[in-house]
Parts: structure tokens; C-alpha cells; sequence
């Protein structure tokens, strides 16, 4: 809280509920609040009503198509189903561990002081191969679990954080890469970024799914998943590979000239001096591109991943179910989808924040 | 059953490259000790998830019967939902080893996809359903009609081939999701939906009171819904058409699921065959001796594939219509097993 009250501007001193005043001072003005008191009034009667009052909470189908409100057990009959898709129901409790592992590990490194080499090794070394053990099995008297039955939730956290995680360092070397004085290095860097930009993500997975593998030897499949995540990798580094650049370019000339006057060569400047600066520069906008890609994931249903707004739909579409409850499981959704984008926004409003007042 | 030209235009495309040569489908399976089957994702009553994750439905029961054939357990299938999209595709390369998707067989397809279809296991037809209250018997008398549908060409096609020959006009209204075409229906802003008939039977099972929408008796196209499997893999082909054959043949001859140990006591020649009591027809195709009587013992005869995914009893409640045995006039027409 500290470093949210020195945020605040010095201005001239406040008045006393500044409030009031704003809300009621003019005849308009109140006109205005009382307009949007009364519309949220409104708005808050309908959804409580819907979501509590006139819900069922417990029953079946039948209970549900005679009740007005929401269909709670809906998500309880579905609710496996829709976060884990076709994962072997038995061995479910494998992605569950899994999940609570990686947001376990993700919370923990979320903290700048833990950063190390050690913290990176350990994901490297020994979360990713773990929770790969824990989905695919096949070891440890772990049943194999293909992943074609992967679904849910945790192949869209897979697809997306794996993802930005991987395209990460490939984005920085790709912007490093198109400010080069080599020129092959420049127009090779130059020249992915603008054609994979200039490609809707659609298309790149069609060419992983459809193409990629007509082109291989017969006999020579390379998973399904892993070709979509290779395409999000490749997607999201061009993009991020472009924010970075502004960041670069955002870092002043003369701190790479003082780094040259010390006589640090190129790697050493970069990483001590430039990356540094550049990457601070850029939280919100990569921020913000994390954030639409853990939602544009859900594009990998066009090439038959089920991801989870896709194990949401298909729960809708249960026969028994179907025409009676449509509202629950995309407000479900939604409410998956918004709490991680929330998160993330605030985690980076927090990075602002530390590295604000802990620098500069 | 519908496409875009677009996407079959691009399948085609690849379908002229794909490599078709390489190891027998059937060895693949029983190296890996499990058939991979392609399914659509959700369409109630040909494959659907339950509760559990657990496929049901028809196209899942016919994946089934595959299995059950090649390793004796109708469990030793992995079910991957393909996307309308790129379904062929997953033939094609070898990611599924056949798709059991409601798939329509027509000349193109297989023609220039690179596949093979089996036999047809469900005959269906493009048809039109509307409220009671609009007090329409028959599509001739729709005049100026607005009629929901989805996207997809061949839907649209067929409706204005249609209404063209009656010389009546029509209005076209497309929505993007089964949920808002349905509740566009049932709002009122068209006066007929039209689809293929067993999707219109789901969606007037979904209505609040069913018996207020009828479907017309017009059927205005042929959807033959068939398997597909990799082109020039004829052993392989064989044994998925057969598998499909052998539930028909099974109803035809009065085997079900409960009967099937009986029946093995049974005098008929053909049956004695079917069963693997006498001969070795299960080998001439590379399967168990038993391989028939395991389908029907595991999956059941055609009728009870039938009825238990969307028949009379379920909330589709469909009729047989066209999908019933030859000699009681269907369609349904089992080679005979000799």
C-alpha cells in the first residue's frame, strides 16, 4: 500500500468527500447518478435473482427446465468433464495435480526476489519433465495417457504459458536479431516476423495440422499437440519479438555507448545494460499480449484440440441438458477465463509497481 | 455432412499429394493395441461425451465394433474428436484410422480425397421442420418461407435446387452456432429450419414441448453417412466394412446382445458362420475366429446400436426410417457372410 499512496499525485489539498460532490453537485450530475444507481439496482436484482433465488442448486435435468433460474447442477454433473475433457476419468486426478503443481510453481516464481538461475533450472529440470510424467505417464506405473486425450483446462494452460514461455527467448534474440548489423541476420529476422505477422494464427495452425504432415515420410507422425504449441511458439515470438524492438529502441544510445566505453563487448552490454531496461519498458504490452494469447488459444478448436471452452461447449451440447442450461457453462467459462486475464493484469500492474520503486 | 467448397477444394488438393503407400492399417493398430477412431465432437446421439468423458453415440458404437473385431474388447479404441475441417486430413495422414464422423459419401470425396468409404451405416437426408401452428403438411406449400440454418453449402444448395424446381422463393437465414439457429427457430424468426433429418430430430427434442413442431415428409437430398479409412488399404477397408456389415447381418438374423451365447447353439448355417461356431472366416481377413460373435456379444446388432443412442426410448427419439433391414423396406442390405 505504501507505494500506492506515493503514486498519487501532488495536487492541491482535497476536500472533504470530494465524492458527494462529484456525484450529487449538479442537478445533472445527480440526475446522472441516480440514473446509473437505479440501472445497477436493477441490473443486480436480475442477477442475483437468476444466479441465487430462482436457481436450482441440486437436482436433474427435469428439475432444472422447470426452474427460471440458473442450472447449478449443470456444473456439477459436468464439471470434470468440461476441466479435464477425455482424460481417462479414473487417472483425472493426474491433470488435477498437475494443475494445482504448475499454479503452485507459477505463484511461487511470480516473486522477483526468488529470481535465479536456479529457479529457471528447476522449471527446466524438474517441473516440466514432472508435469509431462504426470500427463502423458507411461513411467512410474503411470498408465500412458496419449495426448490426444489431453483437454480442458490444462492443455489451454499448457498451450498458452508453455507457449509464451518458450516464445519468450526466441521473440528477445528475434528483436535482438532485427537490429543487427549483420545483414543476413537482419533480413532473416525481419522477413519471419513480417510473415508470420502477417498470417492470422488460424492459418499457421491449419499449416501445422494439415500440411506439415502430408509433407512428412509416411509413417513419421509428430503429435498433434506438439505441432499447435510449435505454431503458438512461432505466433507469439513475432509479436513479441516486435514489442521487445520497442523497447530496445526505447532504451537511450548513450547507454550502449557507455557500455562500449567500458569496453563491454556486444553480449554483456545487451544483457547487463539494454534488456534490462528495454524489457521493463515493455510489461503492459506484453502483458496484454499474454493475456489475448491465453484467450486466442481457444483458436486450436479449429483444428480439433479440445481445448477448454471447447470441453465447455461440448458439455452443452449433452442431449439431457441441451436447451436447459447454455448461460451456465459459458458464465463458467468466463469466469475461468477472466479470473487467470485478471491475475495476470495484476501481476504486471505489481512488476510496474516493484520495479518503479525499486529502480529508476 | 456439410463443407464449405473452400475446404474440400484444399483437402482435395492435399488429398492428390498425400503418400499413400506404407505399413497395412491393420498391423499399425495391432502394434499400437489400440484403434484411434476419429469422431465429431458433440453431436448427440452419434458421439458424445458423457458425464465421464466416455464417448457414446452411434459413430462411437460403430468405432466399437471395430475394435471389438480386431482385438476381441470394445474398450481398445481411442476416440479423437475431429473438427469438421480437418477430418479428412486426419485420414489422410494417419492420424486417425478411421473416421466414423457422420460423414457424407459422395462422388468427389471419394474420388479425389484420398479415401475410402465403407458402407453406408446411416442413411439421412436434408429435411425441413416446422411449428405445427404454421399448419404446413408438406414443403410445396412453404411460399416465401424464411428457413434457418447453418452455414455450409450443400445446405443451401440443396434448398434453393429445391424450391427452384417448385418455382417458390425462399429466404435464407444462416446463423454461425447450432444454439443461436435453434433458438432463432424457436423464437420465431423463421418459419422452417431445415438440416439433415437426424439433426432435426435433436433439435426438436430440445424444444419445450416437442409435439408442437413437426418434420415435413420431404427428404430433399441423399446423405449417405459412411466410415472413411486411408485410400489403398483394401484389408483394412475389409474389415471395417464387414464389422458394419455384421452388426446389419446380425439384426437381420435376430442376434442381439442377451441371445448371442444362444444363439451359438443355433442351427442355421449362416448364423453357425457369423459366430465363428463353423469355418475360419475371422482369419481370411486377418481377426479372432470369434470376431462376430464378440461385436454382438460387446456392441450389440444394428437395431440396438440404433435404438439405444437415438432411438424411440432416447430424448432424440428418432424412428428407423430408411435404416431398417431390406425385408422390412429399408435399406439396410448385409452382404451375406459365406
Amino acid at each position: 500500500m505504501a507505494e500506492l499512496q506515493l503514486s498519487v499525485p501532488l495536487g492541491p489539498p482535497r476536500r472533504a468527500r470530494p465524492w458527494i460532490k462529484n456525484l450529487f453537485g449538479t442537478p445533472g450530475n445527480a440526475l446522472i447518478t441516480m440514473f446509473c444507481v437505479l440501472a445497477l439496482a436493477l441490473l443486480a436484482k436480475i442477477a442475483i435473482g437468476w444466479l441465487l433465488i430462482d436457481a436450482v442448486f441440486t437436482g436433474t435435468p427435469a428439475d432444472c427446465k422447470v426452474g427460471s433460474g440458473a442450472c447449478w447442477p449443470f456444473l456439477g454433473a459436468k464439471l470434470r468433464y468440461m476441466i479435464f475433457g477425455f482424460y481417462p476419468y479414473e487417472e483425472q486426478w493426474r491433470p488435477f495435480a498437475a494443475l494445482l503443481l504448475f499454479l503452485g510453481a507459477a505463484l511461487v516464481s511470480m516473486v522477483p526476489r526468488l529470481w535465479s538461475r536456479g529457479l529457471l533450472l528447476a522449471w527446466l529440470v524438474v517441473l516440466i519433465p514432472a508435469l509431462y510424467i504426470l500427463m502423458a505417464g507411461g513411467v512410474l506405473g503411470l498408465s500412458a495417457v496419449p495426448s490426444s486425450k489431453w483437454g480442458g483446462l490444462p492443455l489451454s494452460f499448457m498451450l498458452s504459458f508453455i507457449g509464451l514461455a518458450a516464445a519468450m527467448p526466441l521473440g528477445i534474440a528475434l528483436a535482438l536479431a532485427r537490429q543487427s548489423d549483420l545483414p543476413a541476420i537482419r533480413v532473416l529476422a525481419i522477413s519471419f516476423i513480417e510473415i508470420v505477422r502477417g498470417v492470422p494464427l488460424i492459418s499457421l495452425l491449419f499449416l501445422a495440422t494439415v500440411m506439415l504432415p502430408l509433407f512428412m515420410p509416411e509413417g513419421v507422425t509428430i503429435d498433434k499437440l506438439l505441432r499447435a504449441q510449435v505454431a503458438i511458439i512461432l505466433f507469439a515470438a513475432a509479436y513479441i519479438a516486435e514489442i521487445v524492438r520497442g523497447g530496445l529502441q526505447a532504451v537511450p544510445k548513450g547507454q550502449i555507448e557507455a557500455g562500449n566505453a567500458l569496453g563491454l563487448h556486444y553480449w554483456l552490454i545487451m544483457r547487463k545494460i539494454v534488456l534490462p531496461q528495454a524489457l521493463k519498458k515493455v510489461i503492459p504490452p506484453l502483458v496484454s499480449l499474454f493475456i489475448g494469447f491465453f484467450q486466442d488459444t481457444t483458436l486450436v478448436t479449429i483444428i480439433g484440440l479440445l481445448d477448454f471452452l471447447d470441453t465447455v461447449r461440448s458439455a452443452l451440447r449433452d442431449p439431457d441438458w441441451q436447451g436447459i442450461a447454455v448461460l451456465e457453462g459459458y458464465l463458467f467459462a468466463a469466469f475461468v477465463y477472466f479470473t487467470f486475464s485478471a491475475l495476470m493484469g495484476a501481476y504486471s500492474r505489481f512488476l510496474e509497481r516493484y520495479y518503479r520503486t525499486t529502480h529508476d | 455432412m456439410k463443407k464449405s467448397v473452400l475446404t474440400v477444394a484444399g483437402v482435395a488438393a492435399l488429398g492428390a499429394m498425400a503418400v499413400s503407400a506404407g505399413a497395412a492399417t491393420l498391423d499399425t493398430v495391432k502394434g499400437r493395441g489400440k484403434l484411434i477412431c476419429g469422431v465429431s465432437l458433440a453431436t448427440p446421439g452419434f458421439a458424445a461425451p458423457d458425464d465421464k468423458g466416455r464417448m457414446t453415440g452411434f459413430d462411437a458404437d460403430i468405432c466399437r465394433s471395430i475394435a471389438v473385431a480386431v482385438f476381441g474388447d470394445g474398450d481398445k479404441v481411442d476416440f479423437v474428436p475431429t473438427n469438421i475441417n480437418t477430418r479428412f486430413q486426419a485420414v489422410q495422414s494417419g492420424e486417425v484410422d478411421v473416421l466414423s464422423r457422420q460423414t457424407t459419401l459422395t462422388y468427389t470425396r471419394e474420388a479425389s480425397l484420398g479415401l475410402d468409404f465403407g458402407p453406408t451405416v446411416f442413411y439421412d437426408g436434408q429435411g425441413l421442420m416446422v411449428a405445427k401452428s404454421l399448419g404446413v403438411a408438406s414443403a410445396k406449400e412453404l411460399q416465401d418461407a424464411a428457413i434457418c440454418t447453418l452455414p455450409g453449402t450443400t445446405t443451401a444448395q440443396n434448398l434453393s435446387d429445391f424450391f427452384r424446381t417448385l418455382g417458390a422463393k425462399f429466404e435464407l437465414v444462416v446463423f454461425e452456432s447450432p444454439d443461436e439457429n435453434r433458438a432463432a427457430f424457436f423464437g420465431g424468426r423463421c418459419q422452417a429450419i431445415s438440416s439433415d433429418r437426424s439433426d432435426l430430430a435433436s433439435i426438436r427434442a430440445v424444444a419445450n414441448n416437442p409435439d408442437d413442431y413437426i418434420l415435413l415428409p420431404e427428404t430433399i437430398s441423399k446423405e449417405p453417412l459412411a466410415p472413411a479409412v486411408r485410400q489403398n488399404d483394401s484389408a483394412w477397408r475389409d474389415i471395417v466394412s464387414w464389422s458394419v456389415w455384421m452388426l446389419m447381418a446380425a439384426e437381420e438374423k435376430g442376434i442381439t446382445q442377451a441371445n448371442v451365447d444362444e444363439k451359438l447353439k443355433s442351427e442355421d448355417p449362416e448364423i453357425q458362420r457369423m459366430l465363428g461356431v463353423t469355418d475360419e472366416l475371422g482369419p481370411m481377413l486377418g481377426l479372432d475366429k470369434k470376431w462376430g460373435y464378440n461385436i454382438i456379444k460387446s456392441v450389440g446388432n444394428y437395431g440396438e446400436v440404433f435404438e439405444r443412442n437415438m432411438g424411440q426410448g432416447t430424448r432424440l427419439g428418432m424412428t428407423r426410417g430408411p435404416n431398417t433391414q431390406w425385408n422390412a423396406g429399408g435399406l439396410l442390405y448385409a452382404p451375406p457372410i459365406r
